[in-house]
């Protein structure tokens, strides 16, 4: 079973009048007007977030918490106030449990460094899926390698779906499961409330990389039941270089600290140190103050918009251009979800051209893909090809994008062949 | 001809393409096409060029004195860049390629038209040429 969508009356979005929001749409490239389609990869930033970030530096830049003065204050309240937009948002039970990372993989080590640091042994596993992304891979591999830990992986079959019937036996000495929610390569939402509740059954903590899903679908913490999960601001509409990982309480209460530096002590002698409370504990050295801004902002902007808006609209999009592109001589969609179970990505192959080659002659009509094996390695072993074309959608696509990537996969393929 | 006289054979051939980059890229995936093949026993792990996003083998032969390139690349760009190095530094001896200053890639234009992954790759099979002449001349010069 996979998470499907409810069905919305229809999107009352305006996706003309967003593109407006997105200077950056407005340019060129080689003459073309841009058709952005690596979302997946970053998202372009609304006048919204730069504005707020701006008027950061402009009017309250100062270092958070432990200033006395006026603009510190101001800060630290923007700052905090920050915290709590990303707790409503994914809706934690509680402000303190929202940790500030630099980003989706910086949430992971944290995980796996301070988790593997108290709890895994030699002959332990980490359970991940087939589809990961290598951020949800290697933290877990360094960690494994100085504990002795390895990893097992829960199977992908040849349409991209998850195979979960094996789930119970696969948890057999499992001490954390680690696995994303949307597959960055191949797009298909996979079916973490299962895993999640199969694992809560043999009492195993699951982490959720949400770095693709937090921009494409309502995620409630609390609904799934998850005990950690992470995401990146830049894939989210906000500031690069920032992210977020969410703990249960009674999680990070239980973990040591990741790094040592300012904010994340109580106080400090050189006989003894003792560490500050949730979330600072986490959170060593002077923080991100414009991405925590940037990000809030961000999330107010798809907040604005409505996420089951966002949802519907980008619905109906990727599945015109799965019949689109479906159409193009020799085009094969790797990983075959139907849109209601695929969430902003279609990797795709055109005949035995390469990847590399058909998005350079993509690029050169303005049309920006992604090529390659996208940080997912196992992923394009499981199917043999050394990569796929990754066409990935934000809410300000629309079906003139679309058109033109078909154009000019046709192009490239007649120039190619 | 002189490693010199390839180059300027390719700067005049772009020149005359002009600035279409469609003929330029027609031009090199033709080229890649008639690329001298790599014989399909040297298309092993060692003989890969590292820093290309696509796969790119390079054997090199050595013949009366003269370096002799062949190579393959799963993705036909990328045999056809590979095939204008080739043109321009197969043939001449180990001396004459490591003293050739290679300009036509600028020249031409082609950095600003690739991609930096796909430079950074042609820059490697640059170097890749440029080391097995280097290997090649102190080979000569010990024996």
């Amino acid at each position: 079973m996979q998470d499907s969508l409810t069905i919305q009356p229809p999107s009352t979005l305006d996706i003309e009048v967003i593109r407006k929001d997105f200077p950056i749409l407005s340019r060129e490239v080689y003459g073309h007007p841009l058709v952005y389609l690596d979302n997946a990869a970053t998202t372009q930033k609304p006048e919204q977030v730069l504005a707020a970030m701006d008027e950061y530096y402009h009017t309250i830049n100062a270092n958070v918490h432990r200033g006395v003065h006026y603009l510190s204050q101001r800060a630290t309240d923007a700052y905090e106030a920050a915290r709590h937009t990303v707790a409503e948002f994914i809706n934690a039970r509680h402000t303190h449990e929202i940790i500030f990372t630099r980003g989706t993989s910086e949430a992971i080590n944290l995980v796996s460094t301070v988790f593997g640091k108290k709890f895994l042994k030699p002959g332990d596993h980490v359970l991940v899926s087939a589809v990961e992304h290598h951020s949800n891979i290697v933290p877990w591999q360094l960690i494994g390698e100085e504990k002795g830990a390895t990893l097992k992986v829960i199977p992908v079959d040849e349409n991209g779906d998850l195979v979960i019937d094996e789930l119970d036996h696969l948890l057999k000495g499992v001490k954390i499961v680690a696995v994303n929610y949307v597959s960055n390569s191949l797009g298909g939402i996979n079916p973490v409330r299962e895993i999640i509740a199969a694992a809560h059954r043999h009492g195993i903590p699951v982490l959720v990389d949400a770095a693709q899903a937090v921009q494409h679908l309502t995620v409630d913490v609390q609904e799934l039941d998850a005990d950690f999960l992470a995401f990146s601001s830049h894939k989210l509409y906000g500031p690069t270089g920032f992210g977020i990982l969410y703990g249960k309480e009674e999680w990070l209460n239980q973990l040591p600290p990741y790094q040592g530096g300012g904010e994340m002590i109580k106080t400090v002698s050189f006989e003894k140190t003792t560490y500050n409370d949730l979330p600072y504990k986490f959170e060593a050295g002077t923080p991100d103050m414009a991405g925590a801004i940037g990000l809030a902002a961000a999330i107010n902007y798809v907040q604005n918009l409505g996420l089951d808006n966002i949802q519907q609209a980008e619905h109906s999009l990727i599945s015109y251009a799965i019949d689109t592109l479906t159409q193009i001589e020799d085009f094969r969609l790797i990983g075959k979800f139907d849109a209601s179970h695929r969430a902003g990505v279609i990797s795709f192959l055109v005949g035995n051209i390469h990847p590399f080659d058909l998005g350079e002659i993509l690029d050169k009509q303005g049309i920006a893909v992604r090529t390659g094996h996208h940080c997912a390695q196992p992923v394009m072993d499981r199917y043999c090809i050394p990569g796929t074309v990754r066409a990935s959608l934000a809410i300000y696509n629309n079906r003139t994008d679309i058109d033109r990537l078909a154009a000019g996969i046709k192009k490239a393929a007649k120039l190619l062949a | 001809m002189t490693i010199q006289e390839e180059q300027d054979e390719i700067i005049a051939d772009f020149e005359f393409l002009g600035n279409n980059w469609d003929d330029k890229y027609e031009y090199i995936i033709q080229l890649g096409k008639e690329l001298p093949l790599i014989d399909p026993q040297y298309k092993k792990e060692e003989n890969l060029i590292k820093g290309c996003q696509s796969r790119v083998w390079l054997h090199v032969d050595f013949k009366d004195g003269k370096l002799l390139f062949t190579a393959d690349s799963d993705a036909v760009i990328t045999k056809g860049l590979i095939s204008l190095l080739i043109k321009v530094l197969s043939g001449h001896t180990p001396k004459e390629i490591i003293d050739a200053n290679i300009t036509f890639i600028d020249t031409i234009g082609l950095n600003s038209h690739l991609s930096p992954t796909r430079s950074n790759g042609l820059l490697s099979m640059l170097k890749q040429i440029k080391l097995y002449a280097v290997a090649y001349q102190t080979k000569s010069v010990q024996s």
